[in-house]
Order: structure tokens, then C-alpha cells, then sequence
């Protein structure tokens, strides 16, 4: 008997209202453990409301934000009112649209996640080192900044914050990566930087990337998912995807008929 | 061919001024000279003070009895002394308790204001802090005075209710309002992205405050404190209705003093222009208005160091 692939985020049938708008109709998606599944759609079509409703970070907004249905995060709910959401965000980073390092020290920045989850244990410097060594060389980072661990990280080069911003997920292990057009402030240096250390996180991570850029998504992902007003429209491996999508709205899109 | 709607109505007068350049340039003078009247008035005052104070500085100023004797005895006939230690005292003993009072109320209202209160909530405590700010400085002395008072020597059993104390508390509550809008601001001025950060890493809200916004609303912070410590400082009617105003160096909280302030708003009117005393006075004014003075551009360039950054 062939085990199926373990999914690392199920989302079924999951519409959002922000206040009186319905932002999300009965949405499904299916994310496959350790793979890069890149979502697209014209702006306003819910992907970035669907990703941020994958850490409830939606939920900042106060009351006036409403979900229903059901994700689960490996195989387990998530949209409970019992849900400890630090817990959550521990298992489930995220990346956003413009790098948000925190005006700490580089070094502070990667040890920020670790030092608030398991502030019970007493850590040595020498094993602080360590976690922020790994993290910084898993985002290839570690080379540039290695001199400057003590620099306020804001002062970094965009690129060095964005993937600051990464190796700060590592030292907790998440098993997923949430990505908000994660190279839109970058200039295309920078894009192409980051989206090889995307692929080279994969397998290791499942990573969510909501991109504005069709070329983007070819590149860094295994499977694509269209959006369109709030809703689902196709999912599939990407290179099938953007050869041959099965629906006349992704096809019009690719095609760049409206977007 | 151009149609006679399209015709230039009068022929190109490109040197022409007509009233709306001299009322624009009118107007340029007049805004310009209300933005220096600041300088102007800075200036003139601390010379008036200064002027009015010198003949006492230069004269009869015994530093080491000024800044070193508590005995402030200008009337008296045979051997006035003009001490201002037990002043200094009184002061800075009324100032730091008010301090004491204020820091973590006004802090703690500032955060909430800040980062709990929403919406509504929100903008009617703004309101109703601002409007506390503009509370009269007689009317918080009549606090301490018929308020505070029997309230303290019913409370600790003492025989006097004004001191330290009551002018302590009084002025704390007095600055708490002004330390809360520009504590308020310096935590609004913290960018959102940084909260989201924190929170998107698994940061409760009480990690957000500590570990990232009040961090990085420092300097915002201290200057709101420097303020605060500054309008204290140069507060005059509500410690002097609240202190009891007699000079002495306190030792216990209960015990009465006097400010620098109420000591000139007292005396003043009783002096002889250009006497002695007249001139002591002035000395003190100018002891007041250089530590305002510090208290308040230490604040400001502490503000100026968190925009640079």
C-alpha cells in the first residue's frame, strides 16, 4: 500500500469576511509537506488574506475579522478558539512583503523567536553562537554579516534583511514557511538571490509563497494555485500549470489578459 | 490659425506685480517674524532676569552660603542670609515624588492607550487626558489643599497634611497627563511592521511591548519623562498651596518645604525693586530658568536622536 503524501496545510472550504466583505468564498487547498507552492492571482483576489489566515495573523485586525471552515496545519486544526496562537506561529513563520527586521542586532534578530519560545531553558553563549550560526548559513548569510552580528539589523542591505528575516524562522523549526511576495522591495539581484535560497529551503520546509510576479512562481515552485475574487480557481503542479491550465480564467491570466 | 477664444486676452506682462505678489509677500513676512518671535522672546527674557539679577550675582553673591547654607533669611533686619539649599531641597524632594507618582501611571496609560485601547475607547481617552493637561494649577492646589490634606492627616495621623507628600502626589498627578500624550506619541511612532514581526514570530502581546516597542520608543520615552520632570520643576501654585512653603530640608515625607518657585511667587510682591532681596529673587529665577532651560533641550535633542536614526 502506497502511504499518500502527508499534507502540511489542508485548507477546506474556508471563507473570510473582513467586517461586511467577503474576502474568501469556500476556499480549498491542498499544500503537499516539504514542497513550494506558489499563490497567484490579480491583486485583490484574497491570496495574501488566504496566507495570512494560515498563521492567523489576519486576526490582528481585531473582531471585525470573520473565518469559517477549517485548516489544519499537519493534520491538525487551527481556526479553534482554543489555539495558542504563540504555538501556532511557532510551527508556522512567515515571511512579509517588505523585510521587517526588528532594530535589534543582527545576532538578537536570529536568536528573537528562539529566546521568547523556550525562554524556561538557559542557553550558553556558545550554544546562542551556534543557533545563529546554522540559522545565518542555512540563508546563506552567514559569509556577509558574520563581522557585523552586533549591527543594528535595519542597516543591513534589503537583501541581507530579507533573509535575516528567514534564518530569524530556523532556530524554532517551523515545519512551515508563509512567504508574502517576499521579493517585492527587492531589485532583481537581490530577487534572484533569494529565490535560489527559496528552492534551497525546500524539502526541508513547506513553503507558501503568494507572488505578484507569474515568471516568479514558474521558477521557485513545484505546484501553482490561481485566485480570482475571493476564489479557488485552478491548483496544479506548476509546469502543467502554465502549459496547459485546465480553466479559461487561468489561461486569460497567463496569457496576461487582465492582472 | 488660433480662433478668437484661444487669443491671449492681454499681451504678456511677465514683470507685472500685482496685489496678490504683495499680499503673498505680505504674508511670507508676517508668518516669518511669528516663527522667530520664539527666539525673540527667549532672549529678551532670560536678558530681563539676567539684568535684573546681575547686581546680586556681582555683588553681595556669597556662592559657597548660596548653594550651601539652608538658611534662606532675606528679611531679616540684622543679618539676612540668602541660602537656597533647603529651596533646592524642597524641589527636588517634591519633583522626584512627583516622579515617582507619574513614571509608571503615565507610562502605563500611555500603553494602554496606545497599544490596548481601540476605536472609540481610544479617542475618548486622548480627549479626556488632554483635557486633564489643561486643568488650572490653582485648582490642583485646592486639591491638595482641602482634598489631600485632611486626607493625609487622617490616613497617617500626622499633624500637618501638607508637605512633601501631598505637593508630591498633586504635581505627579498635575504632569502625568502631558508625560502620557508625548509618551503616547513616541509609542505610536514605532512602525507597525515591527509589532507584526513579533507577533508573526509567536510573541504575546506583553513580549511585543517589552522586547520590541517600548525598546525602540526609548528615547521618545525619556523625553516624555524629561518633560515631565521640567514642568515639575517649574510648576509654582500647586506647590505652593501643597507644601506647607516653609524652608526646610526634609527628612521625612511628611515634613513641610518650599520650592524655588513659590519662594518668587511669594516674595516678590514684597520686595523693595532693586533691593537686595528684589535681586536674590531674580538670582533664583535665573537658577530656574537655566535648569528648565537644560531639562528641556536635553529632552528635545533626545527626541531629535531617535528621527535621526
Amino acid at each position: 500500500m502506497v502511504e499518500p503524501t502527508p499534507l502540511a496545510i489542508d485548507i477546506r472550504n474556508v471563507s473570510l469576511w473582513y467586517g461586511d466583505f467577503q474576502a474568501l468564498f469556500e476556499v480549498d487547498l491542498q499544500v503537499k509537506r516539504g514542497s513550494i507552492t506558489a499563490l497567484i492571482g490579480p491583486s485583490g483576489c484574497g491570496k495574501s488574506t488566504l496566507l495570512r489566515a494560515v498563521n492567523r495573523i489576519n486576526e490582528r485586525l481585531g473582531d471585525y475579522v470573520r473565518t469559517t471552515g477549517e485548516i489544519q496545519v499537519l493534520d491538525q486544526s487551527i481556526l479553534g478558539d482554543d489555539i495558542e496562537l504563540a504555538q501556532l506561529r511557532r510551527h508556522v513563520g512567515m515571511v512579509f512583503q517588505r523585510p521587517n527586521p526588528l532594530p535589534l542586532s543582527v545576532r538578537d534578530n536570529v536568536l528573537f523567536a528562539h529566546r521568547i519560545h523556550r525562554a524556561n531553558e538557559k542557553f550558553n553563549k556558545d550554544e546562542e553562537d551556534e543557533i545563529v550560526e546554522n540559522a545565518l548559513r542555512r540563508v546563506l548569510l552567514w559569509d556577509e554579516v558574520k563581522d557585523r552580528l552586533g549591527r543594528v539589523a535595519t542597516g543591513l542591505s534589503l537583501e541581507e534583511q530579507q533573509k535575516l528575516c528567514i534564518a530569524r524562522l530556523l532556530p524554532v523549526k517551523p515545519t512551515v514557511i508563509l512567504m508574502d511576495e517576499p521579493t517585492s522591495a527587492l531589485d532583481p539581484k537581490a530577487t534572484a538571490a533569494l529565490e535560489e535560497l527559496i528552492w534551497e529551503l525546500h524539502g526541508d520546509y513547506t513553503i507558501l509563497i503568494v507572488t505578484h510576479n507569474m515568471a516568479q512562481a514558474k521558477r521557485v515552485s513545484e505546484e501553482t494555485a490561481f485566485m480570482l475574487l475571493g476564489r479557488m480557481v485552478e491548483h496544479g503542479v506548476t509546469e502543467q500549470f502554465f502549459l496547459a491550465p485546465q480553466k479559461q480564467e487561468t489561461a486569460d491570466y497567463i496569457e496576461g489578459r487582465y492582472g | 490659425m488660433l480662433t478668437e477664444k484661444v487669443k491671449p486676452s492681454a499681451s504678456m506682462n511677465l514683470d507685472h506685480r500685482g496685489r496678490d505678489w504683495y499680499t503673498d509677500k505680505a504674508i511670507a513676512l508676517l508668518v516669518f517674524v511669528s516663527g522667530i518671535s520664539a527666539i525673540i522672546f527667549i532672549i529678551g527674557i532670560f536678558v530681563f532676569i539676567t539684568k535684573e539679577g546681575f547686581g546680586f550675582i556681582a555683588g553681595p553673591l556669597n556662592v559657597r552660603e548660596f548653594f550651601g547654607s539652608p538658611a534662606w533669611r532675606p528679611t531679616s533686619l540684622r543679618d539676612p542670609t540668602y541660602g537656597v539649599l533647603a529651596l533646592i531641597a524642597g524641589t527636588a524632594s517634591v519633583t522626584g515624588l512627583a516622579m515617582v507618582v507619574s513614571v509608571p501611571f503615565s507610562l502605563g496609560a500611555a500603553i494602554f492607550i496606545g497599544e490596548f485601547a481601540t476605536g472609540r475607547l481610544r479617542e475618548t481617552l486622548k480627549v479626556l487626558v488632554e483635557l486633564l493637561a489643561a486643568i488650572p494649577s490653582v485648582v490642583w492646589g485646592f486639591i491638595g489643599l482641602s482634598i489631600m490634606n485632611p486626607l493625609i492627616i487622617d490616613l497617617f495621623d500626622v499633624p500637618v497634611g501638607l508637605g512633601v507628600l501631598n505637593s508630591g502626589i498633586v504635581l505627579g498627578l498635575m504632569a502625568a497627563p502631558i508625560m502620557t500624550t508625548i509618551a503616547e506619541d513616541a509609542l505610536k511612532a514605532v512602525p507597525d511592521g515591527y509589532r507584526e514581526a513579533a507577533e508573526a514570530m509567536g510573541a504575546t502581546k506583553w513580549q511585543v511591548i517589552f522586547k520590541v516597542v517600548l525598546p525602540t520608543a526609548k528615547n521618545g520615552l525619556v523625553a516624555a519623562v524629561l518633560l515631565g520632570v521640567g514642568r515639575g520643576f517649574g510648576e509654582t501654585m500647586a506647590v505652593l498651596m501643597a507644601s506647607g512653603h516653609s524652608v526646610n530640608i526634609p527628612t521625612s515625607p511628611f515634613d513641610s518645604v518650599r520650592a524655588l518657585t513659590a519662594t518668587i511667587a511669594a516674595e516678590l510682591g514684597e520686595t523693595a525693586i532693586g533691593s537686595e532681596h528684589y535681586r536674590a529673587l531674580f538670582t533664583l529665577g535665573i537658577l530656574l530658568f537655566v535648569v528648565t532651560f537644560i531639562i528641556n533641550l536635553t529632552a528635545d535633542l533626545v527626541v531629535r536622536g531617535v528621527k535621526k536614526k
